[in-house]
């Protein structure tokens, strides 16, 4: 621990409860952990202090567990303008701007209470982007589900999209791509990760950083209730089998305030009254004043009593621990709290000066001039524990990475109809169609028709695309290849838009790490996933990490999920998916795939296990030059990566979304035949076979050789397979014998159908 | 001419319209605030697409209390070009400048998708430039027209109904009302056909880089009756 | 005093939301459910209310003029007490 500051003693609040045994465990501290609360306080804390420590060292805020590992991931690079560590990250993107993002779990209250869950996941991710003075422009999101089948799962599919789509839509920030899948292991945990994204002027970044002492510190927005108390301590607890009974009071999300508070900053921080401002996420007030104290090596002083509340009443534990939403901290500079005051009275908010910065070092709380609490800031922040938790190798590990013995099905027509309506795969229309995605009038390319959204940056010929991605199934099955593949994937959907990707934001989904198996999922997921933005040279800039993602002893599958943002610097070039009217069909890279730990194994032969595909690198590298050149040059006219289903699902799904460029059409036939193959019997391999490495991309024929030529020059395999037109889709293998040809109207049907068909909710009409 | 777009609290698309008028179409374009009691030197007033005052008890319902509500209706009732999008709409109606009422989509959800509009009366001065057909996206969870038999006839025989949710190729079909609209309405004006409301958003396809631009035409036609009348 | 309003959507406006409940609670077995409309309840306190019936007149005249849109639903105004 750095230098001793001498803590005054602070008397119990008369009516507050009694700090012992029992309530030190049900703060969820261990011994060890209250004996050190006792020694960098000097004495025993008070009732309001031990809920303060027990929300700052919870898994959530204090990242005990996790800080050791992620101290590996490149975090650096001539484009970052803010790393992690803030509310959000930035890249530059020239022009003076950058784009600021980050991506959040909220796992746990969207398993509680869906539509609130979700709602407030947004709220949350999007303060942390305009906090930082960015206008945000685009929402995604990673959404992870139990069994289609399982009781639960309708009620929590309708919740958490409508939830987003409720909060989204109101504020007016687009909600423009993202994933939704099913597996078993979330019947009790369902995973909601949201994303922000926004653009800022690049030496316009305000930060949350407490500085100049006596400067004021005022509360603005919502005013505060009993919401969600110890929301920060229960993301950092597991569900207990039948008690799902909601235990903290839900937050609610009002996104309209919201909206109000987002003008309000936006119209603030243009003017100079403003030192640092945070938003009030988990532990609220508490961690949000802490941090920006921490940050700034300063000590803060709040009055808790000025804090504007909903409910009378409220002690100082319950104010300080409240997780009220639309709510945010700001440092003015003295003498200019009138113009805090004067915006958000504009926009009918409140703004109250509640505290100071001061010099002492200590967090103190004072109530109608009587201390609560008075603690070291660094206690809260850098000298909170961290643990090097035991990690074991998971006993069936030797089992899971063998290759399962998967006799052909034989009809491979059947096969692709059967993948791509199952779920996973299945046309996502019916929960985009319910997020506003067009406000703001950014999106270039609608879901569904690109491997990542485009969004145009105003004011420029620019454009980024964003998306999201996670494949939890490679990475149970061996989480160090399964990361690294979660990277590549992620790379080639903004790449296959014509994108460099520039930087990346990530959730990591675990389950109880103190569970010696899970955190050593956790460890080499990591390091996976830290090789693989090495090897693209792509930096995170922000991120977050949920454990105890769990129920009863059931974990889910560590599932970590990458946002990326990419540049196109003429977005007139950006491509989506979808088959133009005409042109050749050119596979890029070389098919390297596993059946094992596929959606073909899973679906068709109920198995999963088996070595994921693992990243050829220099291939990989070699694949996204040539998608960005391709595009740049004007050469692909549509690019579309194989993930998820192999090499006939990604072509499937080109052809569905044919006809149309910017979104999906109403679908083209297209012909190709196969690369040969040295293993017989390896159709349905090469079919459905999972592979990183490889893109279908469309090129019109006077362009062929040109693109060719590029491919060949950036060290890429390229060879022309088919070509774009008819009503059928037809694959031959390498001797010309047709192994899928199927009429695109069955096609459709099967896609279009398959995922309100397994969650039973009902279909949407016919495309317009 | 110069377009006045509303800015309530929870707005959202008031930029949108103010990019297509601006940038797209070269007009001048100004924010009107909703506190405003009264403004001048504006030839067509925007309510633009939102969450006025969160939509909370009703969809506009709030917003038409608001003190910028009285000009805007005194600016309507006395020849004004006045046009409401989506959430304008919904204002519109509740404020009594248009007929009638938005009730929640048949399906119960929020829709957003692009739709086409039949242009069923060419010979307004919101229409006269559009073609046969426009795109324009819809983005709303209470865009279902509703009102009563007489209104309806009398909206139907005056020729006040300006789009109709059609299909891709242009016809007035049941498969294509998003949102179980009576009669497919999407659009309709007051008597006298200064006021227009309308569900879609024509300022999202303003633009052709989101689309075929061919909702500009709305914002064409109004600024070329304006120079006609001039 | 407090007074509860009561808004309901008016005869033959469609309600999907009351659909979708008749046909919820049919597929849970209450089958002799007939017509379900669903509508809002807004309580309110009264500061000035000299007597039940002011208090209802000032109900009415709320819902009137912003509690219910009266092109499409119906109110009733109830005193608490």
């Amino acid at each position: 621990m750095t230098d001793r500051l001498r803590v005054p003693p602070v008397s119990p609040r008369p009516g507050d409860p009694q700090v012992d045994d029992a309530a030190v465990r049900e703060h969820g501290l261990t011994t060890d952990e209250f004996a050190r609360v006792c020694d960098s306080l000097g004495r025993a804390p008070t009732w309001t202090e031990l809920g303060v420590f027990s929300v700052m060292w919870s898994e959530h805020c204090s990242y005990k567990t996790s800080r050791k590992f992620l101290k590996q991931f490149p975090t650096e690079g001539p484009r970052v303008l803010q790393g992690p560590g803030e509310n959000a990250g930035v890249v530059d993107v020239g022009d003076g701007l950058g784009i600021c993002f980050k991506m959040e779990s909220h796992n746990h209250p969207s398993f509680i209470e869906p539509y609130q869950g979700a709602a407030t996941g947004v709220g949350g991710i999007l303060r942390d982007v305009f906090t930082m003075n960015a206008r945000p422009i685009a929402l995604l999101n990673s959404l992870r589900f139990g069994s289609p089948d399982h009781p639960k799962t309708r009620h929590l599919v309708d919740g958490v999209v409508a939830g987003i789509a409720g909060y989204g839509n109101c504020i007016g920030v687009p909600t423009v791509a993202g994933e939704v899948a099913f597996h078993p292991c979330y019947d009790g945990n369902n995973l909601v990760n949201a994303m922000a994204v926004g653009t800022v002027s690049a030496d316009r970044i305000f930060r949350g950083i407490a500085a100049g002492v006596g400067n004021p510190v005022l509360y603005v927005g919502a005013r505060t209730g009993r919401d969600g108390i110890h929301g920060a301590t229960m993301a950092s607890d597991s569900f207990e089998e039948g008690r799902e009974g909601p235990r903290p009071t839900v937050q609610v999300g009002d996104p309209y305030t919201e909206k109000l508070l987002l003008e309000a900053c936006m119209e603030l921080l243009q003017k100079d009254a403003v030192v640092a401002i945070q938003d009030m996420g988990a532990a609220g007030l508490t961690s949000s004043s802490v941090e920006m104290a921490g940050r700034g090596g300063t000590g803060l002083l709040l009055h808790v009593d000025r804090v504007p509340r909903r409910e009378s009443g409220m002690t100082p534990y319950e104010c300080l621990l409240s997780e009220s939403q639309e709510r945010m901290l700001i440092v003015a500079a003295r003498g200019r709290e009138d113009v805090v005051e004067e915006v958000f009275s504009k926009w009918d908010l409140e703004a109250v000066v509640v505290g100071e910065v001061t010099d002492d070092g200590l967090w103190t709380v004072v109530e109608n001039d009587r201390t609560v609490a008075s603690i070291p800031v660094g206690a809260l922040t850098d000298d909170a524990p961290v643990y090097d938790r035991p990690r074991q190798e998971p006993a069936d590990l030797a089992q899971r990475h063998e290759t399962p013995d998967l006799p052909a099905h034989g009809d491979c027509n059947e096969v692709l109809l059967r993948l791509l309506a199952s779920p996973n795969i299945a046309d996502k229309r019916w929960v985009y169609r319910q997020y506003d995605h067009m406000v703001r009038v950014g999106t270039l390319v609608k879901p569904g028709a690109a491997d990542a959204a485009v969004i145009g940056l105003p004011g420029t010929s620019k454009a980024i695309a964003v998306c999201v991605d996670g494949n939890s199934v490679h990475v149970k099955m061996d989480p160090f290849e399964g990361a690294q593949g979660v990277i590549a994937e992620a790379c080639r959907n903004v790449a296959c838009t014509g994108a460099e990707p520039l930087g990346a934001t990530d959730c990591l989904n675990f389950g109880n790490p103190e569970r010696p198996e899970v955190m050593w999922e956790f460890e080499r997921a990591v390091a996976g996933l830290a090789e693989g933005l090495r090897q693209v040279e792509v930096p995170i800039v922000s991120g977050n990490v949920s454990f105890y993602n769990e129920t009863g002893s059931q974990s889910i599958h560590p599932t970590p999920t990458v946002g990326i943002v990419g540049l196109i610097e003429d977005r007139a070039h950006a491509v989506g998916l979808g088959l133009p009217e005409s042109g050749q069909l050119v596979l890029l890279g070389s098919p390297r795939p596993v059946l094992g730990a596929t959606a073909y194994a899973r679906c068709i032969h109920d198995v999963e296990q088996g070595m994921p595909p693992r990243v050829q690198w220099d291939d990989e590298r070699a694949l996204l030059r040539t998608l960005r050149a391709g595009v740049a040059r004007g050469l692909i006219r549509a690019a579309h990566d194989v993930s998820e289903g192999g090499l006939a699902v990604a072509l499937a799904e080109m052809a569905l979304a044919g006809g149309r460029t910017r979104e999906v059409g109403s679908g083209l036939g297209c012909s190709v035949q196969l690369p040969a193959y040295p293993e017989a019997e390896a159709r349905e391999l090469l079919l459905f076979g999972e592979t990183h490495g490889c893109a279908w991309v469309v090129v019109d024929e006077e362009d062929a050789s040109d693109l060719l030529a590029l491919s060949q020059e950036l060290g890429c395999p390229a060879r022309v397979a088919g070509s774009v037109g008819g009503d059928e889709l037809c694959v031959a293998d390498a001797h010309g014998t047709p192994v899928v040809q199927l009429p695109i109207e069955r096609v459709r049907d099967a896609w279009e159908h398959g995922f309100s068909k397994a969650v039973g909710v009902p279909a949407p009409p016919p495309r317009p | 001419m110069k377009f006045g777009i509303v800015t309530f609290p929870g707005s959202n698309c008031d930029h949108d319209s103010y990019h297509v008028v601006k940038h797209v179409l070269g007009h001048e374009a100004c924010f009107l605030w909703h506190k405003q009691e009264d403004f001048s030197g504006v030839d067509c007033v925007v309510l633009p697409g939102g969450f006025s005052y969160g939509d909370y008890l009703r969809c506009g319902a709030i917003a038409r209390f608001s003190p910028i509500m009285d000009a805007v209706v005194r600016f309507a009732n006395s020849g004004g070009y006045v046009v409401g999008i989506c959430n304008g709409f919904q204002v519109l109606t509740e404020a009594g400048l248009l007929p009638g009422a938005l009730l929640q989509n048949r399906d119960l959800k929020f829709i957003c998708e692009d739709t086409t509009l039949l242009v069923a009366n060419g010979h307004t001065p919101w229409t006269v430039l559009c073609p046969e057909t426009i795109m324009a996206p819809i983005a709303h969870h209470e865009g279902c027209y509703f009102a009563d038999d007489d209104t309806l006839g009398r909206l139907e025989g005056e020729g006040r109904v300006v789009f109709r949710y059609a299909s891709r190729a242009g016809e007035e079909a049941a498969e294509a009302n998003p949102n179980g609209a009576v009669n497919n309405i999407a659009g309709i004006i007051n008597e006298r056909g200064n006021v227009l409301g309308m569900m879609p958003h024509p300022e999202r396809n303003g633009d052709t880089e989101l689309g075929d631009g061919s909702g500009a035409w709305v914002f064409r036609s109004i600024i070329h009756s304006f120079e006609a009348q001039a | 005093m407090r007074i509860r309003v009561h808004v309901t959507p008016r005869k033959g406006v469609l309600d999907p939301q009351g659909q979708a409940v008749a046909h919820g609670l049919a597929q849970l077995g209450f089958d002799a459910v007939g017509e379900v409309r669903v509508g809002k309840v807004v309580d309110l306190v009264l500061d000035n209310a000299s007597s039940e019936s002011d208090a209802l007149e000032q109900g009415q005249a709320m819902a009137r003029k912003l509690l219910a849109n009266e092109v499409v639903e119906d109110f009733t105004v109830e005193v608490l007490g």
